[in-house]
């Protein structure tokens, strides 16, 4: 298939009804953060955009949400696809982004650079969609924290070792900082703000 | 179960659920942030709705964004499934998004509310969606939003606890009875809008997500699943729940917050459950108030 060809396939085919859903995924998700969420629908994005991944972008962004794009999407129909499907204007600001989509194995640095909103209005943070290895094997994490009854444990494969202490920093501003998702092909995790990793 | 929206009357139906899908992008955002930092108030492009502001314009908004089909809604009025506020929103969305109703708490997946938190524990799947009025508990005590924003930037609420001190300077006692402030988490100080203070301990780690709705004022915001929901007071004036002399009049409940009813002109009056569900639901298991085992005896 050409570039052109893959940027303009795929979609919601049901696009209020599956807008709906996985928006109640990520709902469920960020009210009990560590839970897995599963996406149950076909979007036929391009690789190696996740599954999950996409579905957040086509029931989130708009024009009015800004993207950011790992440099490792440039090479693939990724930008157009999410242009195409959501009308979302692509940025290199990271500052300037309410959406971010990331690929844990190209490396991870600080969130400082994206918009960590402000002591007035701490919403205006950019929501960081990081995709990992594997979700359900690997490390494990102890979450805790608001929607968390005692503690949740979740395994992550092909987060980085330093995820934690770029976390506790995040953690630290609060009520300001970034919110991050983790994406693995299907699945997604939600980490609020409020979720302290042990 | 159909998941097309009947389109038998034309080009001219409502998208699913009324709001058209941008409407419900921008409000699902502001909701996650708003889970992301509890009892902070996002601000949200409020929408003008087909009711008038002061009759939950924002809850039914919060509820037209997170509903599909496959919803069971109930929306209760000051704790009732059967006042005009209720019957009309139940109403509106059985019409624009075609989903199951009950008025059986258990039932239900989505809760709207006025000024209520049902007696039954919500449990872990169910949302409750509160119609908000005035969002900011600091409004009535600074009215520029500039100030009170920097308030809640600055974790500065030594005006909540005056007011709260003064009341008792005055009264004795802490006076408020409802809109009750509470602290969510640790962080923000927040109106539970105005539900009696008796249901401010429902809202402390409920297994249930609480979303609240203010239409007119523009805002959402959040309490998550278990999250400490703390309401302010003084070491030597702990918050107190209102307390009943009498059980309901009609199930014979106690721990129940009860309304009045006038029953004559010579001054009969009697204390029913306000949670009409709750009250049938007793009834049908057999409980009988003392009104109702009068009136059984009568018969």
């Amino acid at each position: 298939m050409s570039m052109n060809a893959k940027a303009l396939s795929g979609g919601f085919a049901q696009p209020v009804f599956d807008a709906q859903a996985v928006f109640r995924l990520l709902m469920d998700g960020m009210s009990r953060p560590g839970t897995h969420q599963t996406v149950g629908t076909e979007i036929g994005q391009p690789s190696p955009l996740g599954e999950a991944a996409g579905a957040i972008a086509l029931a989130l962004c708009d024009a009015d949400t800004p993207v950011w794009l790992q440099s490792s999407f440039a090479k693939s129909a990724v930008a157009d696809w999410i242009a195409f499907h959501t009308g979302a204007a692509a940025t290199q600001d990271k500052s300037e982004a309410k959406f971010a989509f990331k690929q844990a194995g190209a490396g991870l640095c600080s969130f400082d650079l994206f918009s960590l909103g402000t002591q007035e209005y701490p919403d205006r943070s950019t929501t960081i969609i990081i995709e990992v290895a594997a979700i359900g094997e690997g490390r494990s994490l102890v979450l805790s924290g608001p929607g968390i009854k005692d503690s949740a444990t979740i395994k992550v494969t092909g987060l980085p070792e330093y995820f934690e202490e770029i976390w506790r920093g995040n953690r630290a501003l609060f009520p300001r900082g970034v919110d991050v998702i983790l994406t693995a092909g299907r699945t997604l995790v939600c980490l609020p703000r409020t979720t302290t990793i042990a | 179960m159909s998941l097309e929206v009947p389109s038998d009357q034309g080009l001219a139906t409502y998208n699913f659920a009324y709001l058209d899908e941008q409407t419900k992008r921008m409000i699902r955002r502001a909701i996650l942030k708003a889970i992301a930092i509890p009892g902070y108030q996002v601000p949200f492009a409020s929408r003008e709705m087909p009711m008038p502001y002061g009759w939950g314009t924002g809850g039914v908004q919060v509820t037209a964004s997170i509903i599909g089909p496959k919803d069971v809604l109930k929306v209760i009025d000051q704790g009732a499934d059967d006042t005009t506020n209720a019957v009309s929103i139940r109403a509106f969305f059985q019409k624009v998004a075609s989903v199951a109703v009950t008025t059986h708490t258990k039932d239900a997946t989505v809760i709207q509310t006025r000024h209520r938190i049902p007696e039954q524990t919500l449990s872990e799947g169910q949302v409750l969606v509160y119609q908000v009025p005035i969002p900011e508990p600091l409004r009535f005590l600074e009215p520029r939003e500039t100030e009170t924003r920097k308030m809640h930037a600055l974790e500065e609420y030594g005006l909540m606890h005056v007011k709260l001190y003064e009341d008792i300077a005055h009264n004795g006692r802490i006076s408020k009875t409802y809109a009750y402030p509470v602290k969510v988490a640790g962080r923000y100080v927040m109106d539970p809008s105005p539900t009696p203070k008796f249901d401010n301990p429902k809202m402390h780690m409920s297994d249930a997500l609480q979303l609240f709705g203010a239409g007119r004022e523009k805002r959402i915001y959040a309490i998550p699943p278990h999250t400490e929901v703390v309401s302010l007071d003084f070491e030597d004036h702990p918050f107190e729940i209102q307390r009943f002399d009498k059980p309901c009049a009609l199930c014979g409940a106690e721990d129940v917050y009860l309304d009045e009813v006038i029953l004559d002109d010579r001054g009969g009056r009697m204390f029913v459950c306000s949670d009409t569900d709750h009250c049938e639901e007793r009834r049908d298991q057999g409980h009988a108030g003392e009104l109702l085992a009068r009136q059984e005896a009568a018969e």
